[in-house]
């Protein structure tokens, strides 16, 4: 993996920190390093040059020349510079009329269709009969049977139109919305190559027929660099009015949305983060910028531990703890699929700044050995789960048998329950405080922990 | 060069140039011309290089692969400050020879029987078109080609290829949304026996490579292939978007990793990117490179060709 610019530049600028001042000349390889790892997140090199001459014009006066760590406030510098350029007034995707009409287009395998659902899902809220969708690519075979099937999911309604010329569905779908009172009317077009002069006609003329409130460009968080010409060319075909930015659950680091959004200047309304219909956030700024620089997402980790973690179990357990009720495996189980939901833990681990993915590794925690974990629980019987004394020399043989493992393995797993219940029980009698204490005091071979 | 010009194919190169050009018309920057410029001014300044090197950026190269082309440049004997005598033959040579590395087209073997290939990508790559331009591909050279739904999970998949089944002639095998994909899959690969089938081409749901459990799908399916005959799948075939930056590196590192992948395809040729990821992937990986796409008809795909991709990339000579 890429050295994150922090460190580069913390190492470049380690000498300058003594002399207290920085000149132009030690700027110049700072500033370089800067453009390199913009470029290596994708950002559009005209848009990667103006910004890193931003940067110096700011670093060259006071601010970094007085800090202890010039590195790092170099850094923050180009970080604040980011917040402010992807940064942007009013987001909102607001309503303007009744039908406010939101017209969706893009490059191919943007994401269209499945950000119409999920926009229409998040617009309509609690008011599912607002929304009204309408695809209009009658090129892509089965598009409209895809924001069909996903409407009805949503349980929202999706226009049906006999025509195959994308203009008169339009037309006919916002006929519908305003004859039915929607709130909403949410059109989908086919995916187009901005130099296809045919195709961007044909977005012109839906355009002209349904005259959007809202045009949003929808762009693949891990475009490359010719993002900017594709949204320009969209932007002046079309008058756009904000950015929806796709597939940013993945690990691209996105600048393609800072080239577009520095290019047109429009505002970047929401992100599309994952497969589910639900999965579309408000666009944050400041976390993109630590994405872009590879900062390492905090934030993003807390929420996908939120997002993942099923709090009516956990707090199942976590009551049964509190009335000293001893954990059987069932809660063991439970426990085991939370972390594997996480992606393991050194998936979790990897998330996090300056921790070394490889020692965590070594946790034993990771996705298979969990899997291996739930699978000879599952092997058991109801009752050897409430009650493993049951679990004698010729059961395990059989739960070794169920799982296709060891028996090695079913002692482990035994093992590992006991002392979780055991701790358990510790921090029932102690409160939260001693037990805290106690890892302190016993950092090694934890418990759960498998060695090898 | 690795492809026989006994190809009856082999004006398509020249198809995949026309559709290039016509990128070049909408200010497609000429990249060939800029480096000619650059290298021609008997000059080799830290600037210049600084200027080759973002010009190579912009087409997606990539730090790596740029680095490796510019020292390949310095390594070049030349009087000191000088220029090059011809720098961008030395350019044009590395890019094309790296190419030429990965240049392999897929063939049809007569056995085993079925040829079974299994499609994999990220999300909006374009799988199910690749699929469907194949098996026109496939059709028209006279194979029976059976199409299988392995994508369960996004909406409509099912009819997308169904229709391109139609459009083909080929049979589809799927299963209701939702359904177990390497089920449908291991269904297609017996149905296929049962039918005499020449090639299979399973699709899959998209997935990025960083959701873990949705790779583990992958390997699931793979391996339950494999119990039909371990040879099977004969190719796995990752699609990736030229249109993506620097992620798609991680792409087929990811892929490959969890997969073995044995080839790649390559699609949207026919926009303004360049594609210039598949150097630092060729550098890399070695992927062999089997298809490019260029639109979304069933005839706009190309075999890879790197004399092709070099113009494409850097762009034509001059006539």
């Amino acid at each position: 993996m890429l050295r994150t610019l922090t460190e580069k530049l913390t190492t470049a600028l380690n000498g300058v920190t003594g002399r207290g001042r920085i000149t132009d000349e030690n700027i110049r390889d700072t500033v370089r390093e800067i453009r390199m790892a913009l470029l290596e997140a994708d950002v559009a090199l005209p848009v990667a040059k103006a910004f890193v001459e931003r940067v110096r014009s700011r670093a060259l006066g006071e601010e970094v020349a007085r800090s202890l760590n010039p590195g790092q406030s170099f850094v923050k510098i180009v970080h604040d510079e980011l917040v402010v350029v992807l940064g942007g007034e009013g987001s909102e995707i607001a309503r303007q009329a009744n039908p406010t009409v939101v017209m969706l287009v893009g490059l191919q395998g943007a994401g269209k269709t499945t950000t119409a659902a999920k926009l229409g899902n998040k617009l309509a809220g609690k008011r599912r009969d607002d929304v009204l969708l309408v695809s209009t690519d009658v090129h892509r075979p089965a598009a409209r049977e895809q924001l069909a099937t996903l409407s009805g999911e949503l349980e929202l309604d999706c226009f049906d139109s006999s025509s195959e010329d994308p203009v008169i569905i339009a037309t006919e779908a916002l006929g519908a919305a305003r004859e039915k009172k929607y709130r909403w009317l949410i059109v989908d077009t086919a995916g187009r190559l901005h130099v296809d002069e045919e195709m961007m006609a044909e977005a012109k003329a839906v355009y002209a027929a349904v005259e959007p409130h809202e045009t949003l460009f929808i762009v693949d968080t891990m475009s490359g660099q010719d993002a900017v010409n594709s949204a320009r060319s969209f932007h002046e075909t079309l008058k756009l009015t904000g950015v929806i930015a796709t597939k940013a659950d993945g690990d691209a680091r996105g600048g393609a949305i800072l080239s577009v959004r520095e290019i047109t200047g429009l505002p970047i309304k929401a992100l599309g983060t994952g497969e589910q219909t639900d999965a579309l956030e408000i666009f944050d700024p400041q976390r993109m910028a630590s994405r872009i620089l590879g900062m390492g997402d905090v934030v993003g980790l807390v929420e996908q531990v939120q997002a993942k973690v099923d709090q009516q179990a956990a707090e199942k357990v976590a009551a049964k703890v509190k009335r000293g009720r001893r954990l059987d495996l069932e809660d063991f189980r439970a426990q085991l699929e939370q972390i594997r939901n996480l992606g393991g833990l050194d998936e979790l681990l990897d998330k996090i700044p300056g921790v070394d993915a490889a020692a965590a590794a070594k946790s034993g925690m990771d996705e298979v050995q969990i899997r291996r974990q739930i699978g000879i629980i599952n092997s058991m019987t109801p009752a050897e789960r409430r009650r493993p004394e049951l679990i004698n020399g010729s059961r395990k043989r059989r739960i070794a048998a169920g799982s296709g493992l060891a028996i090695q393995d079913v002692n482990r797993v035994l093992k590992q329950h006991k002392q979780l219940a055991k701790t358990m029980k510790q921090v029932a009698k102690g409160g939260m405080e001693r037990f805290m204490g106690r890892i302190q005091a016993s950092r090694g071979p934890g418990q759960g922990g498998r060695r090898r | 060069m690795k492809s026989s010009n006994a190809n009856p194919r082999d004006n398509e190169s020249g198809g995949l140039l026309k559709k290039l050009r016509s990128g070049l018309k909408w200010g497609k920057q000429r990249l060939r011309n800029d480096i000619a410029e650059l290298l021609g001014r008997g000059r080799w300044s830290d600037e210049d290089r600084e200027a080759l090197e973002e010009r190579l950026l912009q087409a997606d190269v990539g730090v790596a692969a740029t680095t490796w082309l510019i020292d390949e440049l310095d390594a070049q004997p030349r009087a000191a400050a000088s220029g090059f005598t011809d720098g961008l033959a030395v350019i044009e040579n590395c890019v094309l020879s790296l190419l030429q590395r990965i240049e392999e087209p897929l063939v049809i073997p007569e056995q085993p029987k079925p040829f079974v290939i299994l499609v994999v990508g990220v999300n909006g790559t374009g799988k199910t078109t690749t699929i469907g331009k194949l098996a026109q591909r496939f059709a028209t050279d006279g194979h029976s080609v059976l199409l299988a739904a392995g994508d369960t999970f996004r909406a409509a998949a099912v009819e997308q290829l169904s229709a391109w089944g139609q459009r083909t002639g080929s049979t589809v095998v799927a299963q209701a949304q939702g359904a177990d994909p390497a089920a449908v899959i291991f269904d297609a690969l017996s149905s296929a026996s049962a039918r005499d089938v020449d090639v299979v081409i399973a699709d899959t749901a998209g997935r990025l490579h960083t959701a873990g459990g949705l790779m583990d799908e992958l390997k699931k399916i793979k391996r339950v292939m494999s119990k039909v005959d371990e040879s099977i799948p004969h190719e796995t075939l990752l699609v990736l978007d030229a249109s993506q930056g620097q992620n798609a590196l991680v792409q087929a590192r990811e892929f490959h990793d969890a997969l073995g992948l044995t080839g790649l395809a390559v699609t949207k040729l026919d926009g303004t990117a360049k594609g210039g990821i598949l150097l630092a992937i060729a550098k890399e990986l070695g992927l062999p490179v089997r298809y490019v796409g260029t639109g979304e008809g069933a005839e706009d795909i190309a075999t890879f060709n790197a004399r092709a991709y070099t113009d494409a990339l850097l762009g034509e000579p001059s006539a």
